[in-house]
């Protein structure tokens, strides 16, 4: 009688898990997971080159022309290196300002901090991005700074570099870095703090209690330890750069990007075959990504 | 001998509250010293400046002679048990445990051998390829231990050692960390809140109190002679009695301490010996312990003695109730004098 009563109470107890589960669980699998895979078959279904009708055959044909045309690997190769510096910068510049939030500022401060770093994203983006363009125009602010730090020089060299240089920073790959070092760089910076905050001060004492160096303490200790966040914000400002298509169509110079292929493709092109197969291209480099993260022990100290 | 630690008028305060009211303290070279006291007595303020991880106000703090008082944590030879063992959790046990080699540069080899060895002396030779969160507590203390000791430290400091385990482990660390201590030599200071911890372990206690020591003795005079009211029923139990009190009961105005195993239970009719102190009075209520029961006997409108006695001693203890009315009796050189 009691293993009765006790199953029963197991059978609702599930029943009514699994009721309140339901709708977010079909949310996921339908919205998200189900419009993904519906995009990647559409990658393997053939187009007709005449009429530019979708053909729903099975072909490799698509991801034969992504892979094999040079302007193609060109796209993605420039995508990725921009990916890349994109990450390395932010981590570079949130590295610091999330460890002083976490570490040193007072309570005060670092409310102060909090909101400052999350402001910017209550804004619009497309704001901001063309608000960027006008800082980086040839007459714009940014000029108007560097002539007046007398460093137009250096800024004339920067632009002279070839490939990341340009007529001017709101033209060339190096001011469309900084677009989206400005963009990306909260979505760095939060995770990191939040990770150098878990990290109890008595662990850093003892670091130091044992003969540590404050620099030896951050070598082995601090960073070990904020990798997870580290690992949790690059794959935002990886794969934030990966996709977009705004930024690079609105500053920089004018060579493609993943996410303005995909955009181009179908849309005006009407080619969604390959737009399919160029958004898979991310999806693809993001799991390396996360491969390799793991395989260099990011996530060992979660 | 130059003592291995010592501070000189040492104060700290945080904001308007002194953690520290000028201190001042010696420990010899090899002793193992406790700093016993109620949580805000300043005891832990007390171990962070020995350990650098603070700065004192004003006073000097010196180790093995030499002031340190501003030397970062880094560069003094004092290591640290922390409370929460403070084990890196992305190192294994050994890496933990050779940490303080590494960052004196000492090469990997001989690092894994030291280590090994120092895991042996914890009994914990197997575990080394662990990570720490695979330990229990009282193995993780172990690590800490190894690792606190590996650099071969004059001074040892333990924050509330044993405060993370279970009553009988605790009791088995106390006898480790005593054998341990008296095989390696070093000074061993340890924090703790537990007076019987205390008691059992140091050679020298220190009672801390607002900041203060109260009393610094060895645990047997502590226990025998508290010198103020708040170490005599903070160290053990003693009955406090105040100077209107004891006015009463002895017909001399100077305040007292006794503890409750000194106090007899007289069978009625039963004259007292000697010279003893007598006084009658109501059993409050009586708590069987086992070995020992403890009454509460009402002296006095104000006074309530507590008095242990013996299940063996025959004394017809069984037979009190709340109500009864006793006579209780004790030598006079038992009563400890406080001061103030």
């Amino acid at each position: 009688m009691a293993g009765r009563a006790e199953f029963s109470l197991q059978g609702r107890r599930s029943f009514y898990f699994a009721l309140l589960l339901a709708p977010p669980l079909l949310w996921l699998g339908i919205v998200y997971l189900g419009s993904l895979f519906t995009l990647l078959l559409q990658s393997f279904y053939a187009i007709d080159e005449f009429t530019a009708r979708i053909v729903p055959e099975f072909t490799l044909a698509t991801y034969r022309q992504l892979l094999t045309r040079p302007a193609h690997i060109d796209i993605i190769v420039r995508t990725l290196l921009m990916a890349v510096a994109v990450t390395l910068a932010s981590a570079v510049i949130a590295f610091p300002v999330a460890l002083y939030m976490a570490r040193y500022a007072g309570p005060r401060l670092k409310a102060l901090f909090y909101v400052g770093v999350m402001l910017p994203m209550w804004t619009s983006y497309l704001v901001k991005v063309y608000a960027w363009r006008l800082i980086l125009a040839k007459q714009g602010i940014a000029s108007w700074g560097f002539e007046h730090l007398g460093l137009m020089g250096a800024l004339d060299k920067a632009l002279q570099v070839p490939v990341v240089g340009g007529p001017s920073l709101a033209s060339s790959y190096i001011g469309m870095f900084v677009v989206f070092v400005y963009m990306w760089l909260p979505f760095m910076i939060l995770p990191l703090a939040a990770a150098l905050e878990r990290v109890p001060a008595s662990l850093l004492q003892a670091s130091a209690d044992l003969g540590a160096r404050p620099g030896q303490t951050f070598r082995n200790v601090v960073l070990p330890l904020a990798l997870p966040g580290l690992a949790a914000g690059s794959i935002f400002t990886f794969s934030l750069t990966l996709g977009d298509y705004i930024i690079p169509s609105v500053v920089g110079a004018p060579g493609y990007f993943i996410g303005m292929m995909v955009y181009q493709q179908q849309g005006t092109a009407g080619n969604l075959p390959l737009a399919a197969a160029f958004s898979v291209v991310p999806i693809v480099l993001i799991g390396l990504y996360l491969m390799l993260a793991r395989r260099l022990g990011a996530f060992d100290a979660l | 001998m130059t003592p291995a630690i010592e501070l000189r008028a040492t104060r700290r305060a945080f904001g308007s509250v002194v953690a520290l009211d000028s201190v001042s303290l010696t420990i010899a070279p090899g002793e193992f010293f406790a700093l016993l006291g109620p949580s805000g007595s300043g005891k832990t303020t007390c171990l962070r400046l020995i350990a650098g991880f603070d700065q004192p106000d004003s006073g000097t703090i010196l180790l093995d002679g030499e002031d340190v008082t501003n030397t970062p944590p880094f560069a003094r030879n004092v290591n640290t048990v922390f409370q929460d063992y403070a084990l890196f959790p992305h190192m294994t046990v050994a890496e933990n445990v050779a940490y303080g080699l590494r960052v004196r540069g000492i090469a990997a080899a001989e690092r894994a051998k030291q280590a090994a060895a120092m895991l042996d002396l914890v009994r914990l030779g197997d575990f080394g390829a662990r990570r720490p969160h695979q330990l229990s507590g009282g193995q993780r203390q172990r690590v800490a231990l190894a690792r606190a000791l590996i650099n071969r430290p004059q001074v040892l400091l333990l924050d509330e050692p044993l405060g993370a385990l279970d009553l009988k482990l605790r009791e088995e660390m106390q006898a480790e960390l005593k054998g341990l201590q008296q095989r390696l030599g070093i000074t061993f200071v340890f924090v703790t809140h537990d007076q019987g911890e205390a008691l059992s372990m140091a050679d020298r206690v220190a009672v801390f109190s607002q900041g203060r020591i109260e009393q610094l003795d060895t645990p047997r005079e502590l226990y025998n002679r508290p010198q103020t009211a708040f170490v005599a029923s903070f160290v053990g139990s003693a009955n406090v009695v105040g100077r209107e009190a004891a006015q009463v009961l002895t017909g001399r105005d100077l305040a007292f301490a006794i503890r409750p195993e000194l106090i007899d239970i007289l069978a009625s009719g039963e004259p007292a010996a000697d010279g003893y102190v007598q006084c009658a009075g109501e059993v409050v209520d009586v708590l069987y312990h086992g070995a020992s029961s403890r009454l509460r006997v009402k002296v006095d409108e104000h006074t309530t003695l507590a008095v242990a006695c013996a299940e063996t001693a025959g004394s017809g203890v069984a037979g009190l109730t709340t109500g009864t009315r006793v006579r209780l009796a004790w030598r006079p050189e038992h009563a400890v004098q406080l001061q103030g």
